[in-house]
């Protein structure tokens, strides 16, 4: 069980530097955070004419929250915003349990390796704290506007 | 020895993840024994009416089981009168009873309310509210290198301007035993008085709060082999007689008229509306039970698992321990693993069968002073053994593999 969450690639992305970094041109910033478990994230976006220029991480937390978090950047870098709140929607889903089929799933691209978190209620919102900061910062900005 | 323990608590043979069970969460609430669980039953198959409102025999022998299970707190801690003992459902009830009836009445802008950068949020945030609502000072004693309050800190901050010393008697993060007693009587000297956080320490260790000369104590049924939703609180009856009500409604009350109510005298003065009878039943179980185990031999079981594990952990140079130096600790250890976060710790060793607590501790202050986002924490009861702790240290030894670190 635990060779199916702690993965190499998990391990990887939860170490990686590379999205951890301040945007000189961010527009939008969020803070996330899990009060009982102290995982915290600030995700900084930069987003013009509703594309995702670019994106980038800093935080603390377990190797899942920042994996995923890495992973989620990866993802939803180049995207359109309308895409990138449909993904954010499929990677909830798919931890919640409420999607399963990998075909379906595919869309996710490494992100879907932390499919079987949905099997540990207690890691679920670590896995999904990115991708909640994610949606209240979009929500956020387009409230704004 | 810990053999019969075991035997009188079931759940303790259970699996966890495909392994036994090593329940090294005790911190945050214990097991309970059969005769606790047999007390509670016994209650409802043969004694449960609302106590204190009927006439007839039910109701009088549930009265009983309540009233006499308050005697029976009266004494395990050594107050003068059961009229001193308020039945809550937890610590923090019990702590916010203290800070809205006594803080929200005594304090004055200027004042200050004294507490430790160690406590638990329960003995924090609801000082925080007295302190902003009366324009008081909130001070913080901080601690020194070993984990322990800074003299210098009590010296500096204990003044006449104090009016309410609050602290905990054992931190649930370092399990270091502050000395409340002479805290109290320094306290008394600049006219503060004392309140006392024993959610950790009333388990554990032999608690006589005229002895400490608290003012007031809390503490929770659910760490010491109770149910949930049973807690106490200890006052002065000096102080809780001069202090208006918590909650309001029936039961609480002498008389009551269109626009005006007098009411009752303690304790039901701080115990509005149907208690918890099988709460209470299963606390007088469970001190009964701890009495039977005793208070030395709990210490003796109790060390030897902390020594042994500290003493494991500190030969892991990838392990860090915190306030594990200091001889005054109590059944708790607390300790990262070198670049893994505690929740991954607490996961490995979960799958693996061990129970550990990982996160903040509800100490957030804490863990800012000690320079971490969060920690990993077994901490140990007298039913656990020797092979729960070799458990540990062999899970531990695992985390940075699993991690792709090792
Ligand atoms: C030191 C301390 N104080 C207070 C509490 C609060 O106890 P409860 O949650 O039972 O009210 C706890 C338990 O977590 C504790 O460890």
């Amino acid at each position: 069980m635990l060779e199916n969450i702690y993965t190499e690639l998990i391990a990887e992305h939860s170490q990686s530097r590379d999205n951890r970094r301040t945007l000189p041109n961010a527009t939008i910033t969020e803070r996330g955070h899990n009060p009982t478990c102290g995982d915290e994230i600030t995700l900084s976006l930069e987003v013009t004419d509703g594309l995702i220029r670019d994106a980038a991480f800093s935080g603390d937390g377990c190797a899942i929250s920042q994996a995923s978090t890495d992973m989620m950047i990866e993802l939803l870098r180049g995207k359109t915003v309308d895409e990138a709140k449909k993904l954010a929607e499929l990677f909830i889903d798919m931890i919640h349990g409420d999607i399963t089929d990998d075909d379906e799933l595919e869309p996710l691209d490494e992100a879907a390796a932390l499919k079987n978190i949905s099997t540990m209620p207690a890691r679920v919102k670590c896995a999904t704290l990115a991708w909640h900061t994610f949606d209240t910062a979009i929500k956020r900005s387009e409230a704004q506007r | 020895m810990s053999k019969n323990f075991i035997d009188d608590f079931p759940i303790l043979r259970t699996q966890m993840n495909g392994h036994a069970l090593a329940y090294l969460d005790n911190g945050a609430t214990t097991q309970k024994p059969d005769c606790v669980v047999r007390s509670i039953c016994g209650y409802y198959g043969g004694c449960n009416a609302n106590p204190h409102r009927g006439v007839y025999e039910l109701s009088a022998k549930a009265t009983k089981i309540y009233e006499d299970a308050r005697r029976k707190v009266a004494k395990f801690i050594n107050a003068k009168s059961a009229r001193e003992i308020i039945f809550t459902k937890n610590a923090t009830e019990s702590l916010n009873l203290v800070a809205y009836c006594y803080g929200l009445t005594n304090l004055h802008a200027g004042d200050e309310i004294l507490i430790t950068v160690a406590e638990h949020h329960s003995n924090l945030v609801p000082w925080q509210m007295v302190a902003r609502a009366m324009g008081a000072r909130l001070n913080y004693i901080y601690l020194t290198a070993d984990g322990n309050l800074s003299a210098a800190d009590i010296d500096a901050k204990l003044t006449r301007r104090t009016k309410i010393l609050a602290v905990t008697q054992i931190s649930n993060v370092l399990g270091l035993v502050n000395d409340v007693k002479t805290l109290a009587a320094r306290a008394h000297e600049v006219g503060a008085i004392v309140v006392v956080d024993g959610a950790q320490s009333v388990p554990h260790i032999p608690v006589d709060v005229r002895d400490l000369d608290a003012d007031f104590l809390a503490f929770s049924g659910h760490k010491m082999l109770s149910p949930m939703g049973i807690g106490v609180l200890y006052g002065k009856r000096e102080l809780l007689d001069e202090m208006p009500p918590f909650l309001r409604g029936g039961d609480m009350i002498e008389y009551v008229t269109e626009q005006e109510t007098t009411f009752a005298e303690l304790p039901q003065k701080f115990e509005a509306g149907t208690q918890n009878v099988e709460g209470a039943a299963g606390l007088s179980a469970a001190i009964d039970y701890l009495q039977t185990v005793g208070f030395d031999e709990i210490a003796r079981i109790e060390h030897n698992l902390t020594t042994f594990a500290i003493d494991e952990l500190k030969k892991l140079p990838y392990v860090e321990l915190y306030g594990c130096d200091a001889a005054n600790k109590v059944g708790i250890v607390t300790f990262n693993v070198r670049d893994v976060h505690p929740h991954d710790v607490a996961t490995i060793l979960d799958a693996q069968g061990v129970a550990i607590r990982a996160g903040h501790h509800c100490a957030q202050p804490l863990m800012k002073f000690l320079g971490v986002n969060a920690t990993c924490r077994a901490s140990f009861y007298f039913y656990n053994t020797r092979r729960d702790v070799e458990r540990l240290i062999d899970a531990v030894k695992t985390v940075r593999g699993v991690m792709h670190l090792a």
